[in-house]
């Protein structure tokens, strides 16, 4: 028997892996871990600002982690992309937001909510958000599928094609942005990371393909959303991080399955 | 050097008129020249650090040049860089990485794949593949859109002497079968001296220009390159940090160079 609020909060985890097993994989491929960190990290001064301007939430995260992701980006394309640059960017980001939150008139803030997600709050409105989102990114990555890949594996190649493979960079850097405005409430600023690198990374130990790697990174988000979810009313856990500990277990199963596969017991 | 009086009546593939490169502020080329037409194999030869690679990644709009580079409208470039950086993140069988950018079917892959001597291996990670087979696979990839003209970086770059000779008489037989141009950057000098129409001798600028045999006896070339052995052995022991001490290598006294543009 399944309440009211938890079909709401699967449908939400559900939505947002359709945009994390593509972009995810990307972000595994690229090595835009940090990246996405800080954009996610920002988020939070996004949340701030929408606060203090009484703006939506997602709009004032959107604004700003597109905003810094940009900046993070523009770093990139200098060939300033060092961790401890995205370090500096990211948590001064962060920091900012906390600061910034507790300057927000009257309302007492949840920041935990923000921080790890309030997945078992999620609203009609905000499920709107999440699938809107979510289908966007999907589908924006199946349309420039063959140019997003040519460009990761080498962005001579794609030049020579005739893609501009700083383009194709700008699509992922957008949509990025766009996965931390709609995923805020589901995981938080915290979690953002981990659900677009753990699935991506369990899909890795056993696709052979790019496209399969995607399907399978969509499916362990499934999972992962699901059973963290049951996981969390059975033992009455946070449920953002219980979703993340469901995603870390698969990884695990995987790599144990890719590794007795390639080292048969003799 | 009958065969560059030709372009008279066919559209040069791609033209350059005075490009320079700088990464930074240090200046890899300076005034450039240079043009290929349909069905020619140029060679570029000249020591490490020369631009060599940067002029074929500038000709094929990669890098940001200052002159004007122009392409024959809707020419098909076929690329084969110096190398594939690979990540073990991403998972790529070669019959995938021969549908980027478009796809084409399965046995039109596995055609292409024999052409340049390879079993039908598209279920095989394009990371587990040797070097060999890396340069057939990318080589492939390239016919497969059925360029115009096939710009290859150090194509034999860790092949084998055997290796290094059986992938230019790969190119050689692509070429007489379709007519395509080949451009490509080499440090195989004696290989070179019998498969290319034209080669141009690279040390920041055109040193020299011409066929094989012009070049081989141009003062530019045997100053960056030495005598006896045509170089081949040479070239390994040049010392590109001392580039500038060649003083034969300048740009006023090519006349080869002169000749090749009057063409």
């Amino acid at each position: 028997m399944l309440d009211d609020f938890l079909v709401r909060a699967a449908l939400a985890g559900v939505g947002l892996s359709i945009a994390t097993g593509p972009l995810g994989s990307f972000v595994v491929w690229r090595r835009l871990a940090y990246f996405g960190d800080a954009t996610a990290h920002a988020a939070i001064l996004g949340v701030a600002l929408a606060l203090l301007m009484s703006l939506p939430i997602w709009l004032g995260t959107l604004v700003v982690a597109l905003a810094m992701a940009l900046a993070v980006s523009w770093m990139a394309s200098r060939g300033q992309s060092s961790d401890t640059g995205l370090g500096v960017l990211s948590y001064s980001a962060l920091s900012a937001g906390l600061v910034a939150i507790s300057f927000a008139p009257g309302v007492r803030v949840d920041l935990a909510a923000f921080l790890f997600g309030d997945i078992l709050a999620v609203t009609r409105a905000d499920l709107a958000v999440v699938w809107a989102g979510a289908l966007s990114i999907a589908g924006l990555i199946w349309w420039r599928w063959s140019r997003l890949l040519l460009s990761t594996l080498s962005p001579d190649l794609a030049a020579a094609s005739g893609i501009n493979p700083a383009r194709e960079g700008m699509v992922l850097t957008l949509s990025l942005a766009v996965v931390v405005a709609v995923s805020l409430k589901v995981v938080g600023a915290l979690l953002i990371g981990a659900m677009l690198i753990i699935p991506a990374a369990a899909a890795r130990q056993v696709a052979m393909t790019p496209f399969a790697m995607v399907v399978l990174a969509v499916v362990i988000g499934w999972c992962a959303s699901l059973s963290g979810l049951l996981g969390s009313l059975w033992y009455d856990t946070p449920a953002g991080p219980s979703i993340i500990v469901a995603a870390g277990l698969i990884y695990l199963a995987l790599t144990i399955v890719a590794a007795a596969r390639r080292r048969p017991v003799d | 050097m009958p065969h560059l009086r030709s372009g008279a009546c066919v559209m040069s593939l791609i033209t350059a008129r005075d490009i320079s490169v700088a990464h930074g502020r240090r200046v890899v080329l300076e005034h450039v020249d240079f043009k290929i037409d349909p069905g020619e194999i140029v060679t570029i030869v000249g020591p490490n650090g020369s631009g060599k690679s940067t002029l074929l990644r500038a000709l094929l709009g990669i890098l940001p040049v200052s002159g004007t580079i122009t392409r024959k409208p809707g020419l098909v470039v076929g690329y084969v860089p110096q190398k594939l950086a690979l990540d073990g993140s991403l998972p790529m069988p070669v019959g995938s990485f021969l549908n980027l950018p478009s796809p084409h079917p399965v046995n039109e892959r596995a055609d292409v794949l024999r052409q340049v001597g390879l079993p039908d291996l598209q279920h095989r990670q394009i990371a587990e593949l040797s070097g060999g087979q890396l340069q057939r696979v990318l080589l492939a990839r390239a016919l497969l859109s059925k360029p115009d003209i096939l710009v290859l970086d150090e194509p034999t770059q860790g092949l084998d002497q055997m290796g290094e000779a059986a992938f230019y008489q790969l190119i050689e037989a692509v070429r007489s079968q379709t007519g395509v141009a080949v451009l490509m950057v080499s440090h195989d000098l004696h290989v070179v001296m019998s498969a290319s129409d034209r080669v141009i001798c690279l040390n920041g600028h055109v040193c020299c220009e011409g066929t094989p045999h012009v070049v081989r006896d141009a003062p530019e070339y045997r100053a960056l390159f030495g005598h006896g052995t045509q170089g081949a052995l040479a070239l390994y022991q040049h010392d590109h940090d001392h580039d500038h001490e060649h003083a034969g290598c300048d740009h006023d006294l090519s006349a080869t160079k002169d000749t090749a543009d009057a063409g």
